[in-house]
C-alpha cells in the first residue's frame, strides 16, 4: 500500500555471471555483492534502474530497462509524444548540484 | 571560473613536457566559491564549465594516477580539494557543463567521450601505466570493459564520494561504504534554493490570480502549500510516513491545509453553514494536490527512485491530484460567482 516501488526491469541470469565482480563494484545501493562463484542479487528492490551494472557487464548476464526516475522528465516527454524519455534539464545543465550526485563530499 | 591557467615552466615539470597539460592546484579561491555559490542558487546553470583537457595536480610524474572529471566547476573543484597534496593528472571530459551522474545518465560523461579525450590529450605518452580512475557515479555512462578494448586503459571505479579519494588511495580498495550513495540532509538541502529560484513567477502569478477569486488568505494558502512542497517535504522525506512520494506530498499538503480550513470554518460564524463547510472542502481539495505534485516531481533530485516506480507513482496518482485540484478551483469559482448571480 502506498508502495509503488516494489518491483522494477532488473533481471540477473546468474549462468552467464563469470564474477568479475563490476556490478558490485558500480551500484551506489548495494544491489550486487560479491559471490563465491557469481554475483549474488543480495537486494535487488533498492534498484534505481540507473543501468551502470548492465553496461560494465562484459557478459551480458544483466538486463535493466534505465532511465531517469524523474517525474518531471517523464510527464514533460508523455506531453510532448516522445516516446523515450530523456531528462528533462536538456544537455547543457542538470536541475541537481547535489553534493552526492557529483561525488562531492561529506566534510569530515 | 576555475583556478587554473597555462603556465610556461621548467623543463624538468612534466606540465611542459606535453603542450596540452594544464596546471592547476587544490586550492579553492574566492572566485571558486563565488561560482559554486551561484552554481547552487541555479544562476546561469550552463556556464559552470571548466575547460576538458588533461590537467596536472601538483608534481605529477609518468607513474603518477590519473582522475577522470566532468567539466562542470563543483566536480572538478571538488576532486581538485579532495587530492590535495596528490601528485596526479586530472582528466576532464567534455560534459557541457554537468555534473558526473547526470552527465553519465545522458552518456555525455561516457565510454566514447572518454576513449576520445584519453587519445586527444595524448594520455598514453604522459603516463607509462594504463589506469583511469573514474568516479563510481560515472558507471552509468562508461562500460569499462569497451574502454579497455578501445583505448588500451582500464578503469577503475573510485568511491562515490571525492572525499572518500585519500583513504582510497591508500589501499585502493573501495569500502562497501565509499561505494553506497546516500541522501543525506545537507544533501537534500543543498537542493532547495535551485528549486526554489525556479518558483517565484509562477507562485506570484497564482497568488495574484487566487487572491482575485477568494481573498488574500487563499492566495497565502496556495504561497504556503508551494513553499511547503519545496522546502519542507525534502527535508522532512525520509520520516513523512508511506513509501510513495506522491501520497508523502498529499499528508505534508493535508497538514498545511488543516489550519487554513479551520480558520475558514471558525473565523466567520455568522455565514451559512454551507459556506463554511464549502471553504473548508476548497482548501482540503486544492493544497494537497498541490505539495503532492511538487513531491512527486522532487524523484528526479532523489538518488534512489526507479523510472518503473515513478512510473507507476504517476499512473496512480496524478490523475487524483488533477481532480481533486480541478474540483476544489470549480468550487471557489462557483463560490466567487454567486453575488455577482444575485445569490447571498
Amino acid at each position: 500500500m502506498f508502495n509503488s516501488y516494489t518491483t522494477n526491469t532488473l533481471e540477473y541470469d546468474a549462468g552467464s555471471c563469470i564474477n568479475c565482480g563490476k556490478c558490485s563494484t558500480v551500484c551506489p545501493h548495494a544491489v550486487f555483492s560479491p559471490g563465491e562463484k557469481v554475483a549474488q542479487l543480495a537486494d535487488p528492490l533498492a534498484c534505481m534502474e540507473c543501468g551502470a551494472c548492465q553496461l560494465n557487464c562484459p557478459t551480458g548476464a544483466i538486463v535493466v530497462d534505465s532511465g531517469v526516475g524523474c517525474a518531471y522528465a517523464m510527464m514533460w516527454s508523455a506531453i510532448k509524444g516522445q516516446e523515450e524519455v530523456t531528462c528533462g534539464c536538456g544537455d547543457n545543465y542538470c536541475c541537481s548540484p547535489s553534493p552526492s550526485i557529483l561525488q562531492l563530499g561529506k566534510k569530515k | 571560473m576555475n583556478n587554473t591557467n597555462m603556465i610556461n615552466v621548467s623543463m624538468n615539470d612534466p606540465a611542459s613536457l606535453h603542450p596540452t597539460i594544464r596546471s592547476t592546484s587544490s586550492d579553492i579561491t574566492f572566485a571558486n566559491h563565488r561560482d559554486h555559490f551561484f552554481a547552487r542558487m541555479g544562476v546561469r546553470r550552463s556556464e559552470h564549465r571548466v575547460e576538458p583537457g588533461l590537467y596536472a595536480l601538483g608534481e605529477p610524474t609518468p607513474d603518477s594516477p590519473v582522475f577522470a572529471s566532468a567539466n562542470y566547476t563543483l566536480s572538478f573543484d571538488a576532486l581538485r580539494r579532495a587530492l590535495v597534496g596528490v601528485d596526479c593528472y586530472i582528466l576532464v571530459l567534455d560534459t557541457r557543463g554537468v555534473n558526473v551522474w547526470c552527465a553519465a545518465g545522458k552518456g555525455t560523461f561516457g565510454t566514447e567521450e572518454l576513449v576520445h579525450r584519453i587519445q586527444a590529450t595524448g594520455l598514453h605518452k604522459v603516463v607509462s601505466h594504463r589506469v583511469v580512475i573514474v568516479p563510481q557515479l560515472g558507471a552509468t555512462g562508461v562500460a569499462a570493459h569497451k574502454v579497455k578494448a578501445a583505448s588500451g586503459f582500464s578503469v577503475e571505479y573510485g568511491p562515490v564520494r571525492a572525499s572518500d579519494l585519500p583513504e582510497y588511495l591508500r589501499t585502493r580498495q573501495a569500502t562497501p561504504e565509499m561505494r553506497r550513495v546516500r541522501f543525506t540532509l545537507p544533501d537534500r538541502l543543498v537542493l532547495i534554493p535551485v528549486e526554489l529560484f525556479l518558483a517565484p513567477l509562477p507562485a506570484l502569478v497564482a497568488a495574484v490570480i487566487l487572491s482575485i477569486l477568494g481573498g488574500y488568505m487563499v492566495a497565502v494558502a496556495a504561497l504556503i502549500a508551494i513553499l511547503s512542497g519545496m522546502i519542507v517535504f525534502p527535508i522532512l522525506l525520509p520520516w513523512i510516513p508511506t513509501k510513495d512520494f506522491s501520497t508523502k506530498g498529499f499528508i505534508v499538503g493535508a497538514l498545511v491545509a488543516l489550519p487554513f480550513a479551520w480558520n475558514a470554518f471558525y473565523s466567520v460564524p455568522d455565514t451559512a453553514w454551507w459556506l463554511r463547510y464549502s471553504w473548508v472542502l476548497i482548501y482540503m481539495l486544492v493544497i494537497p494536490p498541490v505539495t503532492a505534485f511538487l513531491a512527486l516531481n522532487f524523484t528526479g533530485s532523489t538518488t534512489f527512485t526507479s523510472v518503473t516506480g515513478v512510473r507507476r507513482e504517476i499512473y496512480a496518482y496524478v490523475p487524483k491530484m488533477a481532480w481533486m485540484f480541478a474540483s476544489g478551483i470549480i468550487l471557489m469559482l462557483v463560490l466567487a460567482l454567486i453575488p455577482f448571480i444575485g445569490g447571498l
